[in-house]
């Protein structure tokens, strides 16, 4: 089989099949691709990189690997891991294949270094993962000039090309990537001069927030990025906080966070697309609106560990399994309602189980759409199945048990006044 | 030759400039391009809204109106042998308040005395089964059936290919400083080399007044810019609407257009902002967020769509509506000043316009036309057509959301007229300009731009602090 599509002229040729395809080699991908062809299953992994391995593959820096493997490793060992363990198990794994769009059959229209091709399966597994907000989704103000990136960007051009594209920037956020980027910059001998948050703490969890001091870097909270200023090269960045405006000269930005689904594949395809998650709607099984697809990992809501993308890559494998053994309900789906403003996403999106067997998604995960104090409640049939008393912040996911088949269920969040 | 000699010398590859070279050299002057900017397109060409206007509501009798026209059918005729695109998609002009719906039926007269004869007035459930997704509160309003959308960037860009295929020369990094007149011909200062030409044409946009200064020793107008700012939404909103949603316009500006682009996207903008600064469009957050707004009430659907970029622009306005069109036969020296808000749909008229005023002056004979002209085809970059990604050895993608290919990005960066800054770039391919703004190909771009970027994206890590 050829790596770059059937040559040219042969596009209207049989399209090419196999059992299942793996849109995305991230963690989710790959460890579903293993479970998948280690059932047996001719599995196609398609890539639109030119590596296997996702996020973690330009994650210069640890923890990685901890639940998959059993130890703590950087992102690139833990990638070629990955790789390593889903192409021993029989996948076979495509890089430089952009999956362009889907549709029923399923079929995928694909295009690859030699040109647009179409494939075919029975199943296919949506694990394109997540990417961080851009400047323009954070609303920044002020001109356009270069020097203004993601940390997924950042880390690319540090540990992929080896490249450091300035030597003082900002760095906006305080999620845990956020001190990702921190890290990254101090290994490419980059010295930020601030650390900003538009919140008034720190947003990632407890060992993280101590690292900007072990570091160095200067970290302002209730701070917001008014302006940036420069025309070719980022020359200044106007911040306003709770001291006022004032002024810091910097050469560039790294933007951090605030991830959403890469979902574009899903919005421009006959799936239905959840608008609070941005990510595809689907069941505790982790099936889509059309029972072919199924999704898993950041492409359902955003980031979550890479370990959790692997634990859900292998569940919603084997639902895929037991799928294709015809032993997934098939009755109508149960929606489930989300009540209080203070959440602003749930999955799954519907309940489809009868109790016969197990789910992928254990837990119904929430996010919040803002800091809020209360009870969050399931309720099924009117009946609460479980609840936690909870502070909630927005980028932390909240959990609560699937509830058990049959009655329709309510997630809500009883506020304290 | 320690001086080059030419039949005319442009100043400024705005899209004005671009379209005079074109139109200069198929008249058979042998044409440099002058441009002070590292890369062309940097000035009031850099941001637009990219609308393919009919004129419908220039002022009767100005020479925009007459430009437009010209400019309109000249575009028409030519943009398919260049490989340029064409989004049909007509405009509706709405009125949202009772002061506007007593405004069309002037305006829908003006565009009769424009000649623009095919416009239809529409009565709000009209309008609704024109364009479903309206927002309430409609009146009343008219569809202009000609106006469309273009590639503000390839079209220019085309003209320069077409004049550099008659032998023009294009230099940029390039400023025009100052100059004399002796009688035959003009010596312009460049910093580099001086530069001999018969004829100069002054189409320096942002800062017209600022050469006719220099070179005449006066202005004869003053630019203001006037600062526009946009919303681009994602290619998921494109299917909003399929007409360019107009306001009626006021007497200062066009207002705040929602309309699709020919790459897929949506816009909303622009401002109409006067400022003194002509090189810097600042983007200011609260603006964007009410024009979001806006183009909520108009479009309601838009709530759903989160946007993808924020740009700004600016105008080369003056104290006059009018374009500010100056001609020195006796030094031939021509100035195409103050093409404020339509220039990319007049470009081609003006420069028709130039070679005429020219030959009425005596000043191209000689000049011999190419019996044959050569046609380059731009890439095509619009969704109107077949992309290089659906075509075999593109070398891969490298920009997933825009879907650049590798192919493209190397062919843009070739040749006299390839792309030397990373905005540049952008605005040959547009890699990074998607929905992503570069979180997946900075790293691919960096290293496939190595070298060829001014400044670079990136710079090596040396043993220097790194790790
Ligand atoms: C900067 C950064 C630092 C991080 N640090 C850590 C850490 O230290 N520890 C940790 O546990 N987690 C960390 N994470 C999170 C972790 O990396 C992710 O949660 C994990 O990689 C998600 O796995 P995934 O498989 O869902 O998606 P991804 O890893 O994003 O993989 C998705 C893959 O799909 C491919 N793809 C997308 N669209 C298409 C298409 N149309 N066609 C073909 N292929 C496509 C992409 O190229 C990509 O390779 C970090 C994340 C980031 C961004
Ligand atoms: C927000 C906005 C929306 C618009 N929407 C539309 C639309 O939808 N449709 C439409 O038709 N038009 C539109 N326009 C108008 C159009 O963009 C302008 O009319 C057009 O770009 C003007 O082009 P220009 O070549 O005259 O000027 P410029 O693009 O400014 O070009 C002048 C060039 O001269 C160079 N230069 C200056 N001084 C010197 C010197 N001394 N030596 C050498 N080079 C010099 C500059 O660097 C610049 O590149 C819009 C404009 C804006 C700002």
């Amino acid at each position: 089989m050829r790596a770059d599509g059937p040559p040219a002229g042969c596009a209207a040729a049989a399209a090419e099949r196999a059992d299942v395809v793996v849109v995305g080699a991230g963690p989710a991908g790959l460890a579903a691709a293993a479970v998948l062809a280690g059932a047996g299953l001719s599995v196609l992994v398609l890539e639109r990189e030119g590596e296997p391995g996702g996020v973690p593959r330009h994650c210069g820096h640890s923890p990685y690997g901890m639940r998959e493997f059993g130890r703590v490793m950087g992102g690139r060992a833990y990638a070629a891991r990955l790789a390593e363990r889903a192409r021993r198990a029989g996948a076979q794994i495509r890089p430089g294949v952009a999956v362009v769009a889907l549709r029923p059959g399923p079929r995928l229209l694909v295009t690859a270094a030699g040109g647009p091709a179409e494939i075919a399966a029975d199943q296919v597994l949506l694990a394109t993962g997540a990417r961080e907000g851009s400047r323009a989704a954070r609303g920044l103000g002020g001109t356009r000039p270069g020097g203004v990136l993601n940390t997924g960007a950042l880390q690319g051009l540090v540990y992929l090309e080896r490249l450091r594209p300035f030597r003082r920037p900002v760095v906006l956020g305080t999620e845990l990537v956020s001190f990702s980027a921190l890290l990254t910059c101090r290994h490419a001998g980059i010295r930020p001069v601030l650390m900003v948050g538009e919140g008034p703490a720190v947003e990632a969890r407890w060992p993280a927030a101590l690292l900007p001091r072990l570091l160095g870097v200067p970290l302002r909270l209730s701070t917001r990025i008014e302006a940036i200023e420069g025309r070719d090269r980022v020359e200044a960045v106007i911040l306003r906080g709770p001291g006022g405006l004032w002024r810091e000269a910097a050469d560039g930005v790294v933007v951090t966070g605030r991830f959403r689904p890469e979902s574009a594949l899903v919005t421009a395809s006959h799936l239905r697309l959840d608008p609070r998650t941005r990510g595809p709607e689907v069941d505790e099984f982790g099936r889509c609106s059309d029972g072919a697809f199924f999704a898993a990992g950041n492409l359902l809501r955003g980031v979550e560990t890479a370990g959790t993308c692997w634990s859900e890559g292998r569940a919603v494998a084997r639902a895929m399994l037991a799928a294709r053994a015809g032993r997934l309900p098939e009755g109508v789906a149960r929606p489930l309602a989300i009540e209080g403003g203070a959440l602003a996403w749930a999955l799954p999106q519907r309940l489809a189980g009868d109790g016969t067997v197990p789910p992928a998604f254990p837990a119904i995960q929430a996010g919040a759409a803002r800091c809020a104090r209360g009870r969050l409640v399931l309720r099924a049939g009117g009946a609460e199945t479980a609840s936690a008393e909870r502070a909630v912040r927005p980028h932390r996911s909240l959990r609560l048990p699937l509830p058990p088949p049959g009655a329709e269920p309510v997630l809500a969040f009883e506020e304290e006044p | 030759m320690a001086e080059d000699r030419f039949d005319a010398a442009v100043i400024g590859a705005g899209v004005v400039g671009a379209a005079a070279a074109r139109a200069l050299a198929l008249a058979g002057a042998r044409v440099v391009v002058l441009e002070k900017a590292a890369d062309i397109l940097d000035g009031a060409s850099k941001a637009n809204s990219a609308i393919l206007h009919t004129g419908f509501d220039a002022p009767p009798g100005s020479i925009e109106s007459a430009c437009l026209a010209e400019g309109y059918a000249e575009y028409r005729r030519i943009h398919a042998r260049l490989g340029l695109p064409l989004l049909e998609s007509g405009a509706l002009v709405l009125a949202w308040t009772e002061e506007e719906e007593a405004r069309l039926p002037a305006l829908i007269e003006q565009a009769q005395l424009n000649g623009v004869s095919d416009v239809e007035p529409l009565g709000a459930a009209a309008l609704r089964a024109c364009e479903p997704g309206l927002g309430p509160g409609l009146r009343a309003g008219f569809r202009v059936p000609g106006e469309h959308l273009v590639d503000p960037w390839s079209a220019p860009l085309a003209y320069l290919h077409q004049a550099a295929a008659h032998g023009a020369v294009i230099r940029r990094a390039c400023e025009v400083q100052g100059g004399t007149w002796d009688g035959a011909l003009w010596r312009l200062e460049t910093g580099g080399d001086p530069v001999q030409a018969r004829v100069v044409v002054n189409a320096a946009g942002l800062w017209g007044d600022v050469v006719d200064e220099r070179l005449l020793g006066r202005r004869r107008f003053a630019i203001r810019p006037r600062k526009g700012q946009f919303v681009v939404y994602d290619k998921t909103a494109f299917g909003l609407t399929r007409h360019i949603l107009l306001p009626v316009p006021s007497a200062t500006t066009k207002g705040v257009v929602v309309c699709r682009t020919v790459w897929g996207n949506l816009l909303v903008g622009p401002t109409a902002e006067d400022q003194d600064d002509r090189t810097t469009a600042v983007l200011d957050p609260a603006v964007l967020e009410a024009l979001r707004r806006r183009g909520e009430a108009i479009l309601p659907a838009l709530s759903g769509h989160e946007p993808t970029a924020a740009y700004a622009g600016l105008r080369p306005a003056t104290e006059d509506k009018d374009y500010r069109i100056g001609h020195d036969p006796d030094r031939a020296y021509v100035t195409l000043g103050g093409i404020r808000s339509t220039g990319l749909s007049a470009a081609l008229g003006l420069a028709a316009r130039l070679v005429r005023m020219l030959e009425g002056q005596g000043a191209t004979q000689g000049w011999i036309p190419p019996a044959d002209p050569v046609w380059p085809v731009l890439p095509n970059l619009a969704e109107t057509a077949p992309r290089d990604w659906q075509r075999p050895g593109h070398g891969g993608i490298v920009c997933h959301c825009e879907m650049v290919t590798r192919r493209e990005i190397l062919a843009a960066l070739e040749g006299s007229l390839g792309a030397r800054t990373l905005g540049g770039l952008k605005r040959r391919t547009r890699v990074t300009m998607g929905r992503c703004q570069g979180f997946y190909c900075t790293p691919a771009l960096a290293r496939l731009t190595a070298g060829r970027l001014d400044p670079p994206l990136a710079e090596p890590l040396e043993a220097d602090g790194a790790r």
